[in-house]
């Protein structure tokens, strides 16, 4: 029986060919549209995710200020100091630390010149953000101790200052200080805010500290805690290390933040997830106006068929029967646009992962989501004209011109 | 149970006191006014009288699409009075064939689809619904016209498919509503005759509705309505 149906209503459909492609039209546009946008925004977030995940492994970074911007306390915090590198090196789970100074300042070379991230580190910077030497080499140690001006570059600042010219050897200028390339460092690509980490300037910290910002300022640190200890033991250790050296009162809230990257990774990626659901929500209303469509030609097809619907009933179908018959035609309907449209889903969402350059993310979940929303779609408003065919008075639909 | 007729065989259809009424208060018509019929197994009753008469009210209650108002109907010897929808359309797909004035076939189904329509409704298998349609089409007459959709085919042969789809379940009972009311003298005669074939020589009782006498001829026995109550009920020239 229920074969025969489902053949039934593939017939019905195919001889109103025109008519069910336009009904179908507004699934296919419905599904299309959640299955996209869905993809999008989940897209989003694989790459956000993955970006973090670039910044450096078990990544804990250290500000001074509360964090909260508006409180204004970031400005007058005071600074870190080199010293205090030290203590916090010494604290339990910290496998390497590196101190940051660093300004947004004018690189020139030659008749070019490009506002570029500039940071005095230490070695162990390369190690905990996960940059590495392409060509040329990193300072040393003794450079770092003796304040040498050396300095290697990003491979974005190696492009606008050089183009295609070897820069090692040669020397750029930031502000007085003229600096001989020694380095140029592997593309890392964009961070998870947006910014361009391969438009930097590294140079040892006591020359940025003397010769570039003037003070012995340490605007933050870049620890990589050890793989055998919770982080967020690292976080508070390092802390109270820090209390207890800029000698905050007990009671009293820090002036200064430690945070790791997975607490970024979450917010972000909150964010984002939230993204994905209004543009789910959003691309959800195309699905009901979908619905709406087929409950429409489902009514004109009923009240079109009142005679058959009287001649069946008068040959002994039964109310379910009847019922059964139009609800398999909706659903059939509804799946159907529900299939093309996730086909087109899916291409659509290729296409703007390609135009975007981002990762390329449809779960099945979304797909398998999508195709039974199409159903129930198909039953919910296929349910109403299937029930009014069933209720047809057969000597009365038998009347029917 | 209905008492068993003189011969003590239990009438295919016994119908006593039976009312329709529709409406209510002034408004109200009583389409069947206490109407009393026995039909046997074989029979051949054709239900004459002028529209507004009844005729065709009976004809929706012996075929069970509606139900009766007040009195007792039997079909078999079962009490089948208050009947529910569904219950009363069991009852049509398993014991009663229908054969329209407007043939009432599937406009885009073709003559051998229309002929399989009742017994979809029985989930008969594809083969076996193929057998029994080929059987029924050839008893009309119509074995090579399987294929054509309705609008090729002429009024007379129209309405030999719905015979055939009337048939192709075997009923109890064949209902016929002013089966030539649509056709020419010719056509009609031979539907008429195909008919009478089928009850004389088949044994399938028939009930037809006609307001034409020369239609009636045909039938075994002839019962009239008048206001919604039977004013005669005679044999008719067929019984010769």
């Amino acid at each position: 029986m229920f074969w025969s149906t489902l053949l039934m209503a593939l017939q019905e459909i195919r001889r109103n060919a025109l008519r069910s492609f336009l009904t179908m039209l507004g699934m296919v546009i419905g599904v299309g549209a959640v299955i996209t946008l869905v993809s999008v925004g989940q897209g989003t977030t694989a790459q956000v995710t993955a970006d973090i995940a670039k910044m450096g492994k078990n990544l804990v970074m250290v500000f001074p200020g509360s964090g909260h911007r508006r409180s204004g306390t970031a400005a007058s915090a005071p600074p870190f100091r080199n010293e205090d590198s030290v203590a916090l090196a010494a604290v339990q789970g910290v496998e390497a630390i590196a101190p940051l100074a660093a300004g947004n300042l004018l690189v020139v070379y030659g008749n070019k010149n490009e506002s570029t991230q500039v940071m005095g580190t230490t070695t162990a910077y390369l190690g905990i953000r996960e940059y590495a030497v392409e060509q040329g080499r990193m300072f040393s140690v003794s450079e770092e101790h003796a304040g040498r001006p050396v300095c290697v570059i990003g491979a974005t600042t190696r492009e606008d200052l050089f183009g295609s010219q070897d820069p090692i050897g040669e020397s750029i200028r930031i502000q007085r200080l003229s600096c001989q390339v020694i380095g140029v460092l592997a593309s890392k690509g964009q961070s998870a805010g947006g910014q361009d980490q391969d438009k930097v300037v590294l140079m040892p910290l006591l020359t940025f500290q003397r010769r570039v910002a003037g003070t012995p300022d340490v605007s933050s640190f870049f620890v990589t805690a050890a793989d055998e200890i919770d982080t967020s033991r690292v976080i508070s250790g390092i802390a109270s290390v820090l209390r207890e050296r800029r000698r905050i009162a007990s009671g009293a809230t820090d002036d200064f933040t430690v945070r790791d990257t997975a607490e970024i990774a979450q917010a972000v990626t909150a964010a984002t997830s939230s993204m994905t659901a209004l543009l789910g929500a959003i691309a959800a209303v195309s699905l009901i106006v979908g619905g709406i469509g087929i409950m429409n030609i489902m009514l004109v097809s009923v009240t079109e068929r009142t005679r058959e619907i009287g001649i069946r009933i008068a040959i002994g179908a039964l109310g379910r029967e009847v019922m059964l018959q139009f609800l398999v035609e909706s659903v059939v309907l509804s799946v159907l646009g529900g299939l093309i449209g996730v086909l087109f889903g899916v291409l659509g969402a290729y296409g703007v992962s390609r135009g975007l350059s981002m990762p390329f993310v449809v779960s099945p979940e979304t797909i398998l989501l999508a195709f039974v929303v199409s159903a129930l779609i198909g039953v919910v408003f296929g349910y109403l004209p299937a029930r009014k065919a069933a209720r047809l008075e057969p000597i009365e639909a038998l009347r029917h011109e | 149970m209905a008492a068993p007729s003189a011969t003590g065989q239990v009438p295919l259809i016994q119908l006593a006191g039976l009312t329709k009424h529709y409406g209510k208060g002034e408004s109200l018509v009583r389409a069947l006014d206490g109407i009393d019929l026995i039909v046997q197994d074989g029979e051949f009753v054709a239900v004459m009288g002028a529209s507004g008469s009844g005729k065709s009210t009976c004809m929706n209650l012996l075929g069970f699409l509606d139900a009766p108002t007040g009195g007792r109907q039997f079909f078999r010897g079962v009490d089948v009075s208050t009947l529910d929808g569904d219950q009363r359309a069991l009852l049509r797909r398993n014991f009663i064939g229908f054969v329209f004035q407007g043939f009432n076939l599937l406009a885009r189904s073709t003559a051998r689809e229309n002929v399989e329509l009742p017994l979809v409704y029985r989930r008969m298998a594809a083969s076996e619904r193929r057998h029994l349609s080929a059987r029924a089409l050839q008893r009309v007459g119509l074995s090579d016209r399987g294929h054509h959709l309705p609008s090729e085919l002429s009024g007379g042969q129209q309405q030999r498919v719905a015979i055939a789809r009337a048939l192709v379940t075997t009923p109890s009972l064949l209902l016929a509503d002013e089966p030539t009311g649509n056709l020419d003298s010719r056509t009609s005669a031979e539907i008429m005759d195909l008919l009478v074939h089928l009850n004389r020589d088949e044994g399938i009782t028939i009930v037809m509705v006609t307001h034409e006498p020369d239609m009636a001829r045909y039938a075994r026995r002839v019962v009239e309505f008048r206001d919604g109550r039977i004013v005669s009920d005679h044999p008719g020239e067929g019984a010769h």
